[in-house]
């Protein structure tokens, strides 16, 4: 087995889900300028709803259609919650000074947070195998038929993300808002409802990251979203945050990063620093970024933005 | 304030003495963390690390550990420094950015710290990794110690009370001191960065070193009460310098007034008791309910999140505002109503 390619594969495929991690933060951002805390948890939810479903519905169905199912109850409570937050913590708080929606953002995760913990309780909760998934033999790396699913699932979900928002019409009132919200308003965007959308979509594309998270790690817990989300914001950050393929490319560089850090770090300093650092390398990539080049990778330079 | 321990423990029990001695160490956290965020505007939410810093720089140097055994004397000031020294090894990088990164970036170098912590019990064992540092030393000099029980002429003064007493006088200096750096030079500093930076700039203020200022001097009151917690405690471990705690100490100034003095030692004091207050809802779900639904320290969170959340709506300077606070809302509200 090839090592290094298992390892690049490996990291693509978290890389993947960071990136849809990474789009919720990065649209909201683009949009109200708010770093949106609460977002990791709110795919934590999406995980746990899921976890849920699939318990719950075990073996009981075919496994296409409990997936379906889970994901598609984990997007109904993502969106809900979403817009609730949206309405309820930072709606009226979106004239106000920079540090009271940030300080708000970091109250809602906590209350979700310690929510998730009243409804699921604090023990790591693993899936049910409800199949078993087949290997894929790819040049000398393996990996399981879920794992490709998850990947091709999160391309596809990238791909239709950047037509929409490049050719709806919602995705042109979105890109409207971003630019100067006070002229899209007086073109005739709602703008309200522009941003309500984009914490729904957001929420939905979390919820489905948070299916692909609970699948791919086997287990759920309730503090699961405070590093996912640490992480995906690293990779919105790292991509150029408000930049839509710019959290795609950031996510999945960022996975592999981590993959190729976490396996061989451990190896060239004789296992100093091995695995057990490998939370440390996106904050280090973090603040490279934002020390080398705030702006981000595919960010355009703008002074205010860093 | 002299007797005060004396009568709590006559009347509530000696485990109050001892809330409020850790109170009086999170009026020292939330005063210095008050600087940072309250008077200069940044938002760093893992202010915890420098109590971490300040705490392990105590206990390695006094403890069996390395078989070390300084005097506070020299470790206290020294824990200070070196907190201050990572507030600018932290800052000098990251206040450049904007508010809401800086955020991100301290809570970032807060995990980190404590990750370090850790794991660092290897291939050396620096800080003996999750279990901690035991048996650290009391405070003590000249033969007197702090963890020892007096008895004068049947008055007996144990060690909560003789710790009563130096975190009073620590937390009346971290007061006084905060008290005459707000009208100082520096604090004035301080507010104008927070207000306009531009315009602070533009008023011929050294915006970064100022602001590194901030940082270090926040970091100092950290490691200071960093290294008293851990000669209080007589254990430390990476556990106590979670996210949970930073976000605990941004509570408090959050909560008390961001900025104002009085607030924020009123904001440490009442988060501090709350959750001893909370821990009598279990019990009483039991009687009540038939079984225990929250855990007390789970609710007690949940009211953390809420808090912030209803605070930020509704009071966003604070039960106890600061003057310049409370008058720019006025003027903001005036002027919303004049349309």
């Amino acid at each position: 087995m090839d090592i290094f390619l298992q390892q690049i594969l490996n990291g693509l495929l978290l890389g993947s889900i960071y990136a849809l991690v990474a789009l919720g933060y990065t649209m909201v951002y683009g949009i109200l300028g708010l770093i949106n805390f609460a977002h990791g948890d709110i795919v934590m939810v999406g995980a746990l709803v899921a976890w849920s479903v699939i318990s719950a519905l075990g073996a009981s169905l075919p496994v296409p259609t409990v997936l379906l199912l889970a994901t598609a109850a984990a997007i109904v409570v993502c969106v809900v919650l979403g817009l609730v937050v949206e309405r309820a913590a930072y709606r009226p708080l979106r004239h106000a000074p920079r540090l009271a929606p940030l300080i708000t953002a970091i109250g809602v995760s906590i209350l979700i947070q310690y929510s998730a913990a009243l409804v699921w309780g604090k023990q790591y909760l693993s899936l049910p195998e409800i199949v078993k998934p087949g290997q894929i033999e790819f040049g000398g790396a393996q990996i399981t038929t879920t794992q490709a699913f998850i990947f091709v699932l999160a391309c596809a979900i990238m791909a239709a993300l950047l037509w929409f928002v490049k050719a709806s019409r919602m995705g042109r009132a979105m890109r409207a808002t971003e630019q100067n919200p006070d002229v899209a308003g007086l073109m005739g965007v709602n703008t309200t409802r522009v941003i309500a959308f984009t914490f729904a979509l957001g929420a939905s594309i979390g919820a489905i990251a948070g299916v692909m998270v609970v699948l791919y790690y086997g287990q759920g817990h309730y503090f699961m979203g405070f590093m996912l989300g640490l992480k995906a914001f690293t990779a919105a950050v790292l991509g150029g945050i408000g930049n839509i393929p710019g959290a795609m490319l950031g996510g999945l560089l960022l996975g592999l990063i981590e993959s190729l850090a976490a396996g061989y770090m451990g190896d060239i300093t004789g296992g100093v620093f091995g695995s057990n650092y490998r939370d440390v390398y996106a904050f280090i990539v973090l603040v490279l970024v934002l020390m080398l080049r705030p702006s981000g990778l595919m960010g355009v330079g703008s002074g205010d933005r860093a | 304030m002299i007797a005060l321990p004396f009568v709590i423990d006559a009347t509530l029990g000696r485990a109050w003495v001892r809330i409020i001695d850790v109170a009086l160490l999170f009026v020292m956290l939330a005063l210095g963390l008050n600087i940072v965020v309250g008077y200069a505007g940044l938002l760093d939410l893992g202010y915890i690390a420098f109590f971490a810093v300040g705490a392990y720089c105590y206990a390695l140097l006094a403890s069996p550990q390395f078989g070390i055994h300084a005097s506070f004397l020299v470790l206290l000031p020294l824990g200070a420094m070196v907190a201050a020294v990572f507030g600018v090894i932290l800052g000098a990088p990251t206040l450049k950015l904007r508010g809401d990164y800086l955020a991100i970036v301290t809570l970032g170098f807060g995990e980190i710290i404590r990750i370090f912590l850790n794991n660092l019990n290897r291939p050396v064992n620096i800080t003996n990794g999750p279990q901690g540092i035991t048996l650290i030393d009391p405070l003590q000099a000249a033969g007197f110690s702090l963890s020892k029980t007096y008895t004068y002429g049947g008055f007996v003064i144990a060690p909560v009370h003789l710790y009563y007493f130096v975190f009073l006088a620590c937390a009346l200096l971290t007061i006084f001191i905060s008290q005459r750096l707000e009208n100082s030079r520096i604090g004035r500093a301080w507010v104008a960065i927070r207000e306009d930076e531009l315009a602070a700039s533009a008023m011929g203020i050294n915006t970064r070193n100022v602001k590194l200022l901030a940082f270090a001097m926040g970091a100092t009151f950290g490691g200071v009460a960093g290294g008293l917690f851990a000669s209080f405690q007589g254990f430390i471990s990476p556990e106590s310098f979670t996210l949970l705690d930073s976000v605990m100490v941004l509570c408090m100034v959050v909560l008390g007034g961001m900025g104002n003095v009085r607030g924020v030692v009123l904001g440490a004091i009442l988060l501090t008791a709350l959750p001893e207050a909370l821990r009598y809802i279990g019990p009483l779900q039991q009687q009540w309910l038939g079984r225990v639904f929250i855990d007390p320290s789970d609710l007690r969170m949940l009211l953390f999140g809420l808090a912030l959340v209803l605070m930020m709506l509704f009071r966003p300077a604070g039960l106890w505002p600061s003057k310049t606070r409370r008058r720019e809302l006025l003027i903001n509200a005036t002027e919303k109503a004049g349309g």
